[in-house]
C-alpha cells in the first residue's frame, strides 16, 4: 500500500472495471467523479535521506542563472551609488555593499557578501557522458580521469625522452653534460593546488606518487627537452629579500654619505643610529663613548657584529641615541638599528645575506604575563601533598 | 496487421459497450488501435539498423580476424611459454601441450582457436558500439594497454580497482551512467595470489569478458579464455596489437555500412565487402 501512494483511486476501480465489461458503464460514471481524489501519504515517505545525498550539485543552467543575476545585479548597485556601471570593480562593490549593509559583526564569513558565481560555487564537472551513453575521456572507468591522465601523460613524456636520448646515443652525440632544467627559486605545486587544478580529490598517496614521477622524469640528462610540461607543475617562491624597504643614501654638506637607521624595538628599548660614511669606526651614545656605555664585552659585541660580518669595521663613524630597557636590549635595539642603516651602503646579494644572517629580523620576544593561580608566567605555586 | 483485425472482431462483438468506453483514459482495446497507427512510422529507421547489425551474424568469420595472426607469430612471441609447474592451476591442465624442463608449455592450436573467437566477439561488440574496457594490473604493460584503448577509442583502467566500480556504478560516477558492454583482462591477476577483482564483479553484473589466462590463472569466471602468456612484453605487444586491429576493423566496417545503408534506398540487399 505504502508504494503505491501516488496512484488515484480511479486507476484501481478502472482496472477492476475492465475485467468485467458488465459494469462498465456504472463504474465509469463513478471513476470520473472519484479521479482527482489522492491517497493520503505519510510525511515518512517524502523525507529525503540528506546524508546520502552527498555535496549539493549545482547544474550549469543554474550557475549561467546566477552569473546573469550577479552582472544584472552589479549595475543596479553602481547606479544606486551613483557611479558608472561600466568601470564598477569588485573592489568597488565590496565598498557599496558594506556602506549599504553595515555590519557589526566580527566574523568575516557572517557579513553580508557579493561576488563572482564561480568564487561562491564550488566549481563541479558537468555530466561525463555523451548522449549515446559512451564517456568521453579513456580513462572515465578507473574513477579518477584527469590525475590517471596527468600520470599516462607525465609517463609518455618520459619515455619519449629516453627514445631521444637512445637516438643520441646511436648517433654518438650523447653527453652527460647536457643544459638541465633549472629548479632554483621554485616549488613543486601543493596538494590543493593540484586538486584545483585537476577538480577532483586525490590522497596524499597519489600526490607523493605523481611527486616521485616528475623527480623521475627530471632526473633523466635530456629532460630539459620536456621543460615546459614540467614548469606548468612548478610554482615560483617569492624573494624574501624584495619586502626590505631600503632607503637611498643621504649626503650632508660635506658631501660625505650618511643614512639613518630608524628607532628598532626590543623589549622596551628604542635606538637610533646615524651612520657616516668615510669615518674612523668611533660610536658615541647618547654623548658617551660606546666603551663607557657599555662597559660589559658582550654588549660592545652585539654594536659590532653587523659591521664585523660585512667587513667594513673601521668605515662607518657612528652616532647612536637610545632610551628604554636595560643595557643588553639597549645593545640589541642597537644593533638592529645599525643594520638597517647600513642597508643603503650594501648591494641585492649583501642585503640577503645579512637576511639570512638574521640581522634585519626584530626580535619579538617580549616579558611574559604572570597568569592568576600561578606564581609567575610559567612558575606554578608549590605544590603540597597534603 | 493481425492484432487490427482481433481488434475490429471484438469491436463489431461489444457494439453497444463502445459508447461507454470511449472516454479519454483508453482500455487495452484502443490501445492496441493506437498502436497499430504508430508502427509503419518505425519500420524505416529501424530495420535499416537492425540490417545493419544482423548482417555479421549471417557468415562465421565476417572480418576475416583469421588473416590477422598465424600460429608462427603466436610463437615468436613466445606466448606458449607458461609458469613452472608448481605454479599450475588446476583447471588449466586441458589447455597446456605438456611440461618441458619443469615449465608449462600452452597448446597453441587451442589458442588460436581461442583467440579467433574472443577476437571474433570484440569485433561484433565493436561494431555494435559497445564500450570496451581493458583491464590489466601489471605495472610494466599499464602504459602500453592504455595508449592501445586510446588509440582505438575504446577504454582502459590499469590502477587500483576500487571496490564499487561495477557494483556500485550509480554512486561512484553518477546516476544514468552506461557499464562497460565488453571487459578484455589482458591479466586476470592482481598480484600471484589474487584474481582481479573484476572478473568476479563482471560475472556478477553480466557483462561478457573476454581473458589472457596464463597457467597460474583461474579461467572459471572468463567467458573467452584465451591460454597464453601474460609476462613477456612481446606478447603482450602482441596481444594489444591485435585488439586495436580488430576493434579498429570493425568500427571501420560499421562506418562503411551505415554509409552504404544511408546513400541508398532502404530494402536494397548489400553484399559483405
Amino acid at each position: 500500500m505504502a508504494a503505491s501512494g501516488g496512484r488515484t483511486v480511479g486507476s484501481f476501480l478502472w482496472k477492476c472495471g475492465n475485467c468485467c465489461f458488465n459494469f462498465n458503464t456504472v463504474s465509469s460514471n463513478l471513476t470520473r467523479q472519484v479521479l482527482s481524489r489522492q491517497l493520503c501519504v505519510s510525511a515518512v515517505l517524502h523525507r529525503k535521506n540528506l546524508a546520502a545525498a552527498g555535496p549539493e550539485k549545482f547544474s550549469e543552467e543554474f550557475i549561467k542563472k546566477q552569473v546573469e543575476e550577479f552582472n544584472i545585479g552589479k549595475r543596479h548597485l553602481a547606479n544606486m551609488m551613483g557611479e558608472d556601471p561600466e568601470t564598477f570593480t569588485q573592489g568597488d562593490i565590496n565598498r557599496s555593499i558594506a556602506y549599504l549593509f553595515p555590519s557589526g559583526l566580527f566574523d568575516k564569513k557572517a557579513k553580508p557578501l557579493m561576488k563572482h558565481p564561480d568564487e561562491v560555487f564550488p566549481k563541479q564537472r558537468a555530466v561525463q557522458w555523451g548522449a549515446d551513453g559512451r564517456p568521453f575521456h579513456f580513462l572515465f572507468y578507473t574513477g579518477k580521469q584527469s590525475y590517471y591522465s596527468l600520470m599516462h601523460d607525465t609517463f609518455t613524456k618520459a619515455l619519449a625522452v629516453e627514445k631521444h636520448q637512445d637516438r643520441l646515443r646511436g648517433k654518438d652525440l650523447f653527453t652527460q653534460d647536457a643544459k638541465q632544467i633549472s629548479l632554483v627559486g621554485s616549488r613543486w605545486l601543493l596538494k590543493e593546488e593540484l586538486e584545483e587544478l585537476l577538480v577532483e580529490t586525490i590522497s596524499e598517496h597519489d600526490y607523493a606518487r605523481f611527486i616521485q614521477l616528475m623527480e623521475r622524469l627530471l632526473s633523466l640528462p635530456y629532460c630539459s627537452v620536456e621543460e615546459d610540461f614540467v614548469q606548468r607543475y612548478r610554482r615560483q617562491l617569492e624573494i624574501q629579500s624584495s619586502k626590505q624597504q631600503v632607503q637611498p643614501l643621504q649626503y650632508d654638506q660635506h658631501g660625505v654619505a650618511y643614512s639613518t637607521g630608524d628607532g628598532k624595538q626590543r623589549k622596551t628599548a628604542t635606538g637610533t643610529v646615524l651612520l657616516r660614511d668615510s669615518g674612523s669606526g668611533s660610536i658615541s651614545i647618547n654623548g658617551t663613548n660606546y666603551v663607557h656605555y657599555f662597559p660589559v664585552l658582550q654588549d660592545r659585541e652585539q654594536l659590532m657584529f653587523p659591521l664585523h660580518f660585512m667587513g667594513v669595521l673601521g668605515r662607518f663613524d657612528m652616532q647612536c641615541s637610545v632610551s628604554g630597557g636595560g643595557h643588553s636590549s639597549q645593545a640589541g635595539a642597537l644593533r638592529l638599528a645599525i643594520s638597517r642603516a647600513m642597508l643603503s651602503f650594501l648591494s641585492e646579494g649583501q642585503v640577503e645575506t645579512m637576511r639570512q644572517a638574521g640581522l634585519l629580523t626584530p626580535d619579538p620576544r617580549i616579558k611574559e604575563r604572570k597568569k592568576p593561580g600561578q606564581e609567575g608566567a610559567r612558575r606554578k605555586f608549590t605544590w603540597k601533598k597534603r | 496487421m493481425a492484432a487490427g483485425v482481433l481488434t475490429k472482431g471484438l469491436c463489431g462483438f461489444r457494439q453497444p459497450r463502445i459508447v461507454a468506453a470511449g472516454y479519454s483514459c483508453s482500455g487495452p482495446l484502443y490501445a492496441t488501435a493506437t498502436a497499430v497507427k504508430t508502427l509503419p512510422l518505425q519500420t524505416d529507421s529501424t530495420a535499416v539498423t537492425d540490417k545493419i547489425q544482423n548482417l555479421p551474424l549471417e557468415t562465421p568469420d565476417f572480418f576475416h580476424l583469421s588473416e590477422l595472426f598465424s600460429l608462427k607469430d603466436l610463437f615468436d612471441a613466445r606466448v606458449h611459454l607458461g609458469h613452472k609447474k608448481g605454479c599450475r592451476h588446476r583447471l588449466m591442465e586441458p589447455y597446456l601441450f605438456g611440461s618441458r624442463l619443469g615449465q608449462d608449455i600452452i597448446d597453441l592450436d587451442q589458442t588460436m582457436a581461442h583467440l579467433q573467437s574472443a577476437l571474433n566477439f570484440t569485433a561484433h561488440i565493436a561494431y555494435r558500439g559497445g564500450i570496451i574496457l581493458f583491464v590489466s594490473r601489471r605495472r610494466q604493460f599499464g602504459h602500453v594497454v592504455e595508449s592501445t584503448a586510446g588509440d582505438c577509442g575504446e577504454y582502459a583502467h590499469t590502477r587500483y580497482w576500487q571496490g564499487g566500480l561495477l557494483t556500485n556504478a550509480p554512486i561512484q560516477y553518477g546516476s544514468g551512467v552506461r557499464l562497460p558492454d565488453l571487459i578484455v583482462f589482458l591479466s586476470t591477476l592482481n598480484n600471484v595470489f589474487q584474481q582481479h577483482v573484476g572478473v568476479r564483479d563482471a560475472a556478477k553484473m553480466n557483462i561478457p569478458t573476454v581473458g589472457v589466462v596464463d597457467s597460474n590463472c583461474n579461467p572459471s569466471l572468463v567467458t573467452y579464455p584465451v591460454p597464453g602468456n601474460d609476462d613477456t612484453p612481446a606478447a603482450m605487444e602482441l596481444y594489444c596489437r591485435l585488439f586495436k586491429m580488430t576493434i579498429n576493423r570493425a568500427k571501420d566496417k560499421r562506418r562503411q555500412m551505415e554509409l552504404l545503408q544511408g546513400l541508398s534506398p532502404p530494402g536494397l540487399t548489400q553484399g559483405s565487402s
